[in-house]
């Protein structure tokens, strides 16, 4: 595969039309990084040209800023913006909802100006434009597919639509859980949950969610964020329906529907 | 005469009563930070027109937003009969207007009567809801005792001012009959037509008279009593609905308010130059976030002065959910609770609530001398903050634009910023996230996985 770094792009005199921003999990989980490969494909396909920032990128400081370190967040959000600024950096493709939200709303007041869009976004666009085409009869046509909205792309930042004109473009029967769009119910990971253990209680926060999805039949999990797959995945597990029920990215299902 | 003396002495005493009690809540909503809450007017007007005056969000569950819509329009339209009320309890007349509005008065007051019976069913099947279906989100624990009391208390007003309407208009249908010269015909009444006569048909004329003033002044003192009892109440949020919605923050959920202090100190200590840093550097350890109204801003006390309690926010939780001590309800009535401690001590003017290093001869208790020892940590506790995910749920469910979760990340600031507290599985990616640049300290690059991937 093709990943360049934007500094070697650089130094070869080049620059990328965006910039992928990876993330923490994307990095690191190697769950997620099967999501990352999986749109690092998609763009290779397609012959976008793209970077990643490697060894420079570091978390965008969501998590800390949430759990309260505004000491933490704001120390990683300003060499973030440095490094971007640096390379001149316009546009941005996240696969987090979290790193999303992050550039989109809060790094502006910090003097970072970017054009960011979430890859379920990008993606959807890449179908409207007819860049992308989706293969008639892969293996989710036709398939019962329910989708999880991520609170971060959801109701913060109102982006219901997008995944799902995904979806539809993959010909799946779409069936909704008693909860979605604006009363989603969350996976338990926001807010830096993720990093703890809940708080007493009667049941996991991803449990009652997964029972949810469980319950309309629907064979795979569609999903936009990270951290929504471990937290899905785990449920399922919980149920042992992990043979039965699979937890996918819509990069995934983009990637198999193709067999990129 | 003695009509209008009583009338106007309780009116007097009502309004004046009532004023002093809405100063004390401003007052209180004030004792939050200052801050300058403007621009986006064209949102604003949106907000007000579509959320507050037009129950947009909460035709959600359409249900209890169709018995609620019965109330609003028949409390909204039971205004218009005020003005003829106080005209008539100032000077004595009756029916002021019917002489001049004729067929117009007569849809007027049949509008209202409709609306009466509709915010009748209304009141029926939401003290059926709270106390016989007993809905769930009625049933949590923040809602023991006074709360719940609290609204089945104005349920029941409620319908002691219905029983008045139609006392005061069945008599006076047969009245308007018996002495028209007094009683100026209001036209056929489409409920009180029809109740004057199958109610009241049997008695004589001096009984109607006492029963027809009888159901006026119910009617009127239950207003009275009501607009005594609103700011009391839960029930402020028919007041507070309007400039909540107006003043609710037009930007996207996602985005946490930036501390600037904190910005332009690692700005300055990465070296990157901003114009105000320089100006303004840190005098003392300032504290950062929130633990007491003093330290919220205004907009979140306004928010707690508005919340009626509904729960919907609780019910769209998925800590509470599941189980867990958080309710963003709670949160909201417990900044409210903690304004009105704050209010009443200020009230007391007395000198223990003083902060003891400014206990002096001559010193006045004030806003800005205040410590009573407690804060808004005595209300609210750490694992109840600790349960959010953040999902903003609680902001989407509320039907007027109630903000819990900007509390609820406030004090989470308050207790890592100033009180070094909070959950110990935080400390490590604290860590991790200083010294790595990542949330997971890993013995691996960042870009490992694209060393890899590049090779296969």
């Amino acid at each position: 595969m093709n990943i360049p770094t934007l500094a070697e792009m650089t130094a070869n005199g080049t620059s990328p039309d965006i910039l992928f921003w990876v993330g923490c999990a994307g990095s690191f989980d190697a769950r997620a990084q099967k999501v990352t490969k999986a749109f690092c494909k998609i763009l290779n396909h397609l012959d976008i040209s793209f970077a990643i920032l490697g060894n420079e990128e570091a978390c965008t400081g969501d998590p800390a800023r949430r759990a309260g370190n505004e000491f933490v967040f704001q120390m990683l959000a300003n060499q973030n913006i440095q490094v971007l600024n640096g390379y001149g950096v316009k546009k941005i493709v996240t696969t987090c909802p979290h790193c999303f939200n992050t550039f989109k709303n809060e790094y502006p007041e910090l003097g970072g100006h970017y054009d960011v869009i979430h890859h379920t976004s990008y993606l959807q666009s890449l179908i409207d434009e007819g860049r992308l085409k989706i293969a008639d009869g892969g293996p989710f046509k036709g398939k019962s597919i329910t989708y999880h909205d991520s609170c971060y792309l959801g109701r913060a930042n109102q982006i219901y639509e997008a995944p799902r004109e995904v979806l539809e473009a993959l010909d799946v029967e779409l069936k909704e859980m008693k909860r979605c769009r604006t009363t989603g119910l969350c996976c338990g990971a926001g807010g830096a949950q993720m990093w703890k253990e809940d708080e007493p209680g009667k049941k996991r926060i991803n449990i009652e969610r997964t029972e949810e999805a469980i319950a309309t039949g629907a064979s795979v999990i569609a999903v936009n964020c990270p951290f929504c797959l471990t937290m899905m995945s785990d449920g399922v597990k919980a149920y042992e329906k992990q043979d039965e029920i699979m937890v996918y990215d819509l990069s995934e299902l983009i990637v198999q529907q193709n067999q990129l | 005469m003695l009509g209008i003396i009583a009338f106007s002495l309780v009116f007097i005493l009502t309004f004046s009563i009532a004023a002093r009690r809405f100063m004390a809540i401003r007052r209180n909503i004030n004792l939050g930070k200052d801050e300058l809450i403007t621009g986006n007017e064209g949102k604003r007007w949106k907000n007000v027109l579509l959320v507050a005056f037009g129950q947009k969000k909460m035709f959600k569950n359409w249900i209890p937003a169709v018995l609620h819509l019965f109330i609003y329009v028949a409390f909204l339209f039971t205004q218009i009969e005020l003005i003829e009320i106080f005209i008539d309890g100032f000077t004595g007349s009756h029916r002021f207007f019917a002489p001049y509005l004729g067929v117009i008065y007569t849809i007027a007051i049949n509008t209202i009567e409709i609306l009466s019976v509709l915010a009748f069913i209304g009141t029926i099947a939401f003290l059926a809801r709270r106390n016989i279906l007993r809905v769930a989100r009625f049933q949590k624990p923040e809602m023991k005792g006074w709360p719940s009391r609290d609204a089945n208390i104005i349920l029941g007003l409620e319908l002691v001012l219905l029983f008045g309407i139609f006392t005061m208009n069945g008599t006076d249908v047969l009245l308007q009959e018996i002495d028209p010269t007094h009683y100026p015909d209001s036209g056929n009444l489409i409920i009180s037509s029809f109740i004057g006569p199958a109610v009241f048909g049997w008695m004589n004329k001096d009984a109607l008279v006492f029963l027809e003033r009888a159901g006026w002044w119910l009617h009127i003192l239950t207003v009275f009593g009501f607009l005594l009892y609103l700011p009391f109440s839960k029930h402020l949020h028919i007041v507070l609905a309007f400039p909540n919605t107006w003043f609710a923050r037009v930007r996207k959920n996602g985005k946490m308010e930036n501390m600037p202090d904190i910005m332009q100190e690692v700005q300055s200590m990465m070296g990157i130059s901003t114009p105000d840093a320089a100006a303004a550097p840190m005098e003392e350890i300032p504290e950062f976030g929130s633990n007491d109204v003093f330290n919220l801003s205004w907009k979140n006390i306004l928010d707690a002065y508005s919340c009626t309690e509904c729960g919907r926010c609780t019910a769209q939780c998925p800590a509470n959910i599941t189980g867990k001590k958080l309710s963003p309800r709670k949160i909201m009535m417990d900044v409210r609770d903690r304004a009105e401690e704050v209010g009443a001590n200020l009230d007391s003017a007395d000198e223990k609530f003083i902060k003891s290093d400014k206990r002096k001869d001559g010193a006045i208790l004030s806003p800005q001398n205040y410590d009573d020892g407690k804060s808004l940590f005595d209300y609210i506790t750490p694992e109840e903050l600790h349960a959010c995910t953040t999902c903003n749920a609680c902001v989407e469910a509320c039907p007027i634009l109630i903000d819990p979760l900007e509390i609820i990340l406030k004090m989470r600031r308050y207790e890592i910023l100033t009180l070094s507290a909070g959950p110990s599985e935080w400390v490590p990616m604290f860590t991790s996230m200083e010294n790595n640049g990542s949330v997971w300290q890993m013995p691996v690059d960042r870009d490992q996985w694209a060393k890899d991937a590049r090779e296969a």
